[in-house]
């Protein structure tokens, strides 16, 4: 995990432009229902999955999300990926013939599945890089998460960067000390323990200042969501767009144009 | 361990959405009714700690790799089921948007192959063990057994959702063979340190590690009601897939589709109507290779009247060619399209 990145995703999810002022409601929706297009294609499907790159490259470029940024994200998440998939090749051998040449169709659903793999891990890096965290948790408020659950993920993510921030120095005073090697589980074991101690104790010292402020059990966030006509459009066309490029494979009607 | 979106079909995905979803709601309303709010910000603190117990990696002796803390039955014992599997849940949304760890179709699967068996069953583990009378020994046995069978479950339900979905050509016997062998030292080095965390806390602050069993005695008429709810949501999850997966397979779609689109026939009969009736008239008209010379393609009825694992030969090569082709103009409207919208959108943040 990198969280340096994820440092920077966040810092970028509050900079503004086009994408980032539209409502987390039709950014969630319209990500999700990106996802469910993608992944409903059969398994050998390749070129019907090239259209949909039209999504998170119009994201990325106007919600100026770093192209760098997102193929780190796509390398961290493709070892597993790769490691399941890449049996396929050698699992499937019916032949398929392209023109001169013959293929495993096991290598088709592998590239299915790298190109899935791209698509579903960009799309879900834009929603979180040009939406705030907790915007994003109002969004999933409104549909309906119980409260108990948001209040937990604006804790979480309250504290994220703060513990990690210890754990980093954690790491940096046993590296001052031992050189480069990486510490034994026993001394990992008590590291851990002592952040455990202090994490712990924050959490005491958290309660007592939210006690003191009058806490009810629920963390109310002060910024309303306004849907306004161009989240509709944003959230149609990305709708009508979804459905289209799965019901009428572009790279098939493109073909047929050019064979007649 | 995380379940990728691209290994998922949207049945599977739907399906665990559902359980893990219903088990939130069930964890939320427990949560609620043991009415310990000063707990909330424990929770969340906690969360960020399994975060940054990742960034601490040490050696795994022999082996040469490292290892670090998943924290699942560390949460469990800390808070108990409830709270823990909340907690749980909290950090792998927060994984599946911020470390690209999963994916966001797959995060039911998650919740539920992590969170459910680490926090909930785990949870039942440690009161098995150490319920009545929880000694120093029985909590390290139950930190060390714990996580075993979770990671265990959790890795073998991996190997469940992958083959449902049927996007990976692993056999059963291989894949899990594959998946428990490996998760067994990771398994057992999980519960090394959570023995070593738990032990320590418990030196410190005993009644940490104790009120998590002592609050499930307390709800112990809980236990009793909440196992209609879990039927209710077994049912509630079975429906879902059923009813997905049936909607799946109404369609025309799977392998034939897929083979007959892409690689294979030359028009389907539904194509003189709709977009593609249309779009075959413009294309009379405005085709810019009109006489483009691949060998026609092999007659369709062997195709169409084929199962779907038998339509796979059926594939002819002119169209298979035109089929790369197509995707070739894509790629390039793709290219252009990004281009005309860098110039759009000119080079300074507004």
């Amino acid at each position: 995990m990198s969280i340096l990145d994820a440092d920077l995703i966040d810092r970028h999810a509050y900079q503004d432009s086009v994408i980032h002022r539209l409502d987390p409601r039709a950014k969630l929706l319209a990500t999700m229902f990106f996802i469910i297009s993608v992944v409903s294609f059969p398994k050998y499907a390749v070129g019907e999955l090239f259209p949909f790159f039209l999504f998170p490259m119009t994201m990325a470029i106007f919600g100026f999300v770093p192209a760098k940024l997102l193929f780190r994200q796509l390398a961290l998440a493709s070892p597993f990926i790769i490691l399941v998939g890449l049996f396929n090749p050698f699992l499937d051998r019916t032949p398929v013939h392209l023109n001169s040449f013959t293929i495993n169709a096991g290598w088709l659903s592998f590239m299915s599945i790298l190109l899935r793999g791209a698509l579903c891990v960009a799309s879900a890096v834009i929603l979180i890089a040009t939406t705030s965290f907790p915007r994003l948790v109002d969004a999933m408020r409104f549909f309906k998460i119980p409260s108990a659950f948001a209040v937990q993920l604006m804790l979480l993510y309250r504290y994220l960067f703060v513990l990690l921030g210890e754990a980093q120095k954690i790491n940096h005073a046993f590296l001052l000390r031992s050189g480069n090697s990486r510490p034994t589980i026993a001394i990992a074991g008590s590291a851990l323990s002592s952040l455990l101690i202090r994490t712990i104790n924050r959490g005491e010292a958290i309660w007592n200042a939210m006690q003191a402020r009058g806490f009810e059990g629920d963390i109310l966030t002060s910024q309303q969501m306004k849907w306004k006509a161009k989240d509709s459009l944003f959230l149609c066309a990305v709708l009508i767009l979804s459905v289209l490029f799965r019901l009428f494979p572009l790279n098939q009607l493109l073909a047929s144009l050019v064979r007649t | 361990m995380h379940m990728a979106d691209a290994l998922l079909s949207p049945a599977v995905g739907g399906t665990f959405y559902v359980l893990s979803g219903g088990s939130l709601a069930l964890s939320a309303k427990k949560f609620r009714d043991q009415g310990d709010q000063s707990r909330v910000p424990l929770m969340g603190v906690l969360g960020a700690f399994v975060f940054a117990a990742q960034m601490i990696n040490f050696s795994i002796p022999g082996t040469g790799s490292s290892g670090h803390l998943a924290g699942g039955m560390l949460l469990a014992m800390l808070l108990g089921p409830w709270a823990g599997f909340i907690t749980l849940a909290s950090v792998l949304v927060v994984q599946a948007l911020f470390f690209a760890d999963g994916g966001l179709l797959a995060l039911g699967c998650n919740i539920w192959n992590m969170g459910f068996y680490g926090c909930i069953i785990g949870w039942l583990i440690y009161r098995a063990i150490a319920g009545k009378n929880p000694t120093r020994t029985r909590i390290s046995i139950s930190a060390m057994v714990g996580p075993l069978i979770a990671l265990e479950l959790g890795a073998f339900t991996v190997v469940l959702q992958t083959l449902a979905s049927g996007i990976s050509e692993l056999p059963f016997d291989k894949f899990s063979g594959l998946m428990l062998g490996i998760h067994f030292p990771i398994a057992i080095v999980e519960g090394l340190v959570t023995m070593a965390v738990v032990n320590f806390v418990y030196q410190l602050k005993p009644e940490l590690v104790k009120q998590s069993l002592g609050l499930s005695e307390s709800g112990k008429e809980g236990t009793a009601d909440y196992k209609p709810v879990l039927i209710v949501l077994l049912v509630l999850a079975l429906l879902t897939g059923g009813a997905l997966s049936w909607f799946a397979s109404a369609y025309p779609d799977g392998l034939e589709w897929s083979v007959s689109k892409t690689y294979g026939k030359e028009e389907l009969p539904g194509q003189e109507t709709g977009i593609y009736g249309f779009l075959s008239k413009i294309q009379k008209k405005t085709a810019f290779l009109p006489d483009y010379g691949f060998k026609p393609s092999e007659p369709e009825s062997q195709a169409e009247a084929g199962s779907s694992e038998e339509s796979w030969p059926a594939i002819s090569t002119g169209t298979s060619v035109s089929g790369i082709i197509g995707s070739i103009l894509v790629l390039g409207l793709l290219v252009i399209s990004g281009i005309v919208m860098f110039r759009l959108r000119g080079g300074k943040k507004k």
